[in-house]
């Protein structure tokens, strides 16, 4: 729908170039492109004028609400995720100023506000759909004396693991996600100076996705491996989103829910001597659109039943598709992940991650019989390495005057 | 306007042996609240000039200990202009209004505003580190990072107002002070300020030069 409005104005633009070619002799592009210049052209001013550039730097997203933003948030271009350290003998009073302040400073950032004591408020001029999404490890909870739920702790050991500490866990995580990446480094100094007395920063880990206006919304990302990545994937704002992401359990966690970081290192080296055919049984997905190999469009079901002439699965078993699905619905997740293109070391020309992020009510539940299903088999697995692993609580949002953490801290 | 402000000068010298200046100020606020009322304001009788203050985004930088500052912006929607003439608080037994301005050398230094703040009816006085601030002289509990902090505003006419700000952590706000920080720029203008700070509880030593640095 937008592609065709976006190549019909191209094609028109084309046309009225070609139209003007004649009258635009000896004259400047702009001046050509202007209707008035035209005798008797029958398109309108407004038509025929340059398009403004759209600027979307204004968007925001509300921080106050039932649960926090930047969840259900439709995921922007780019984030930052950065877990911190709390200092020795941080206690919960301590937890408490520090998440009044961060509060705070992320409840004016996200309007467009400088925080207070802002030394560079102009940079927080543009939020462009700014969110600060705060979760809680197992130490942050610990120091506040308060009950973890129980997949409050890092996962379970999987074969395919090779985690190195300087990328895995943390007391406090703070996702930072805008459409703009100045908004974005702003925002994280802001927040990082404010609990700097509190916390130092343990990891930080940068992703982006397709830039604001690149793309409809609302399409399924790609991955640096050029699949689409993300396609079964509850739908914010629905019952179904609510019932696999949302906590209801009446606990300090209710309205929140579970976040599982994994920094997953991407072999794109050993990826590019695959051929296509070899790509897509990898993952039982079109490349071209993510369909299943089953299905026509992106969104068709998967028929893991289809037999090919051989008497082949279509969609392999040893897909990633295939593996990832349960026949238990509770066995699910909701994924908003990004990309990350690191400095390759050596001799290598990439160093590539898939920075997976996933929300779910219960991580025992639905995140962890789902990955170890992929640990046991997954063609995928060849070309990919979990290299950093995390959990968090995310605590619920809170109303104006309120604050994030309040429900484990207040 | 001149004659009040001279007048409060004089009581708040008067009151200052031995006293510290904010105390000093809420005294002279207390008895002369009447009768330093402006002499324009005779025409009709104005409201209490704390009821139309606002404070917006104010904050206090966060310190262990000694010296430190807080912001904001003060707003007065009232129909007068007031003067915000002290400020005190718990957290500092003294607590002065300063302004920054350019010494002989052109660098920046801090030093106490003479007659407090005055505020144009509808207008704002803006505090922001470089500029003019309300200054707490000697820490007795330290402000952490996070924490609230409790003020009283004292205005020219007596009336009062709290305000609760939360405390930051900043690095910046390391205006030094002005050698003569109690002095004026007109000498002999004001020669009873130089008495009345000379006595104010804190040694001049304490803020000349680096030595007085914020932090």
């Amino acid at each position: 729908m937008t592609d065709a409005s976006v190549s019909s104005e191209r094609v028109r633009a084309t046309r009225r170039q070609f139209l003007l070619g004649g009258a635009a002799a000896g004259a400047g592009a702009a001046a050509a492109l202007g209707a008035t210049m035209l005798p008797g052209a029958a398109a309108s001013a407004a038509e025929a004028a340059p398009r403004e550039p759209s600027v979307h730097g204004g968007e925001t997203v509300s921080f106050h609400g039932p649960h926090q933003a930047g969840i259900a948030t439709p995921a922007q271009a780019h984030a930052v995720f950065l877990a911190l350290d709390l200092r020795e003998g941080v206690d919960r009073d301590a937890l408490r100023r520090l998440m009044r302040t961060l509060s705070d400073d992320a409840a004016r950032l996200m309007r467009g506000a400088g925080a207070l004591a802002d030394t560079e408020p102009e940079l927080a001029a543009a939020p462009a759909r700014l969110t600060v999404t705060f979760g809680f490890g197992p130490g942050f909870v610990a120091r506040a004396g308060g009950a973890a739920p129980a997949w409050l702790r890092p996962l379970p050991a999987f074969g395919v693991d090779r985690l190195r500490p300087e990328y895995g866990d943390g007391d406090l995580l703070l996702q930072i996600a805008a459409d703009d990446p100045l908004t974005v480094a702003h925002a994280a100094r802001m927040l990082l100076k404010d609990a700097r007395g509190t916390a130092r920063v343990r990891w930080r880990q940068q992703g982006f996705r397709r830039a604001y206006g690149t793309e409809a919304p609302g399409t399924t990302m790609r991955n640096l491996f050029g699949q689409v990545d993300g396609t079964v994937n509850p739908k914010p704002g629905t019952a179904d989103f609510d019932e696999v992401v949302w906590i209801d359990d009446g606990s300090w966690l209710a309205g929140g829910t579970g976040m599982v970081f994994r920094r997953i290192r991407m072999d794109v080296d050993g990826w590019d001597r695959i051929d296509r055919a070899g790509r897509e049984q990898s993952v039982g997905r079109r490349l071209s659109d993510g369909a299943p190999l089953t299905g026509r469009k992106e969104h068709d079901e998967p028929d893991f039943d289809a037999k090919d002439a051989l008497g082949f699965p279509v969609i392999p078993a040893f897909s990633h598709v295939r593996r990832a699905r349960s026949d238990n619905p509770r066995e699910r997740i909701f994924r908003r992940a990004y990309n990350d293109d690191a400095a390759p070391t050596g001799d290598e020309v990439s160093e590539s991650a898939l920075l997976f992020v996933s929300f779910q009510a219960d991580i025992d539940a639905q995140f962890v019989p789902l990955q170890r299903r992929l640990d046991e088999l997954d063609l995928l697995n060849t070309w990919t390495t979990p290299i950093g692993s995390a959990v968090f609580a995310i605590p619920p949002g809170c109303e104006k005057g309120g604050w994030i953490g309040e429900t484990l801290l207040g | 306007m001149n004659t009040t402000t001279t007048r409060r000068r004089l009581l708040g010298a008067s009151a200052l042996g031995g006293a510290g200046l904010a105390l000093a100020l809420v005294l002279s606020g207390c008895t002369g609240g009447t009768a330093e009322k402006p002499s324009s304001s005779a025409s009709a009788p104005s409201a209490a000039a704390a009821d139309g203050v606002k404070v917006v985004d104010g904050w206090a930088k966060a310190s262990e200990s000694g010296m430190t500052a807080a912001f904001g912006e003060i707003e007065n929607t009232g129909k007068d202009e007031v003067t915000l003439v002290s400020v005190t608080t718990s957290a500092s037994p003294d607590v002065e209004l300063h302004e920054t301005v350019a010494d002989a050398s052109g660098q920046m230094k801090m030093r106490e505003k003479q007659g407090g703040f005055p505020i144009a009816a509808g207008g704002a006085l803006s505090l922001v580190p470089g500029g003019n601030h309300i200054m707490l002289m000697d820490l007795v509990t330290p402000l952490k990072a996070g924490d609230e902090v409790t003020f009283t505003l004292s205005f020219s006419d007596g009336s009062k107002k709290d305000v609760t700000m939360p405390i930051k952590d900043y690095s910046g706000a390391n205006e030094k002070y002005s050698d003569e920080k109690s002095g004026t720029p007109t000498p002999g203008s004001s020669g009873t300020g130089h008495a009345g700070h000379d006595q104010s509880g804190h040694g001049a030593s304490g803020h000349g030069g680096s030595g007085g640095a914020l932090r």
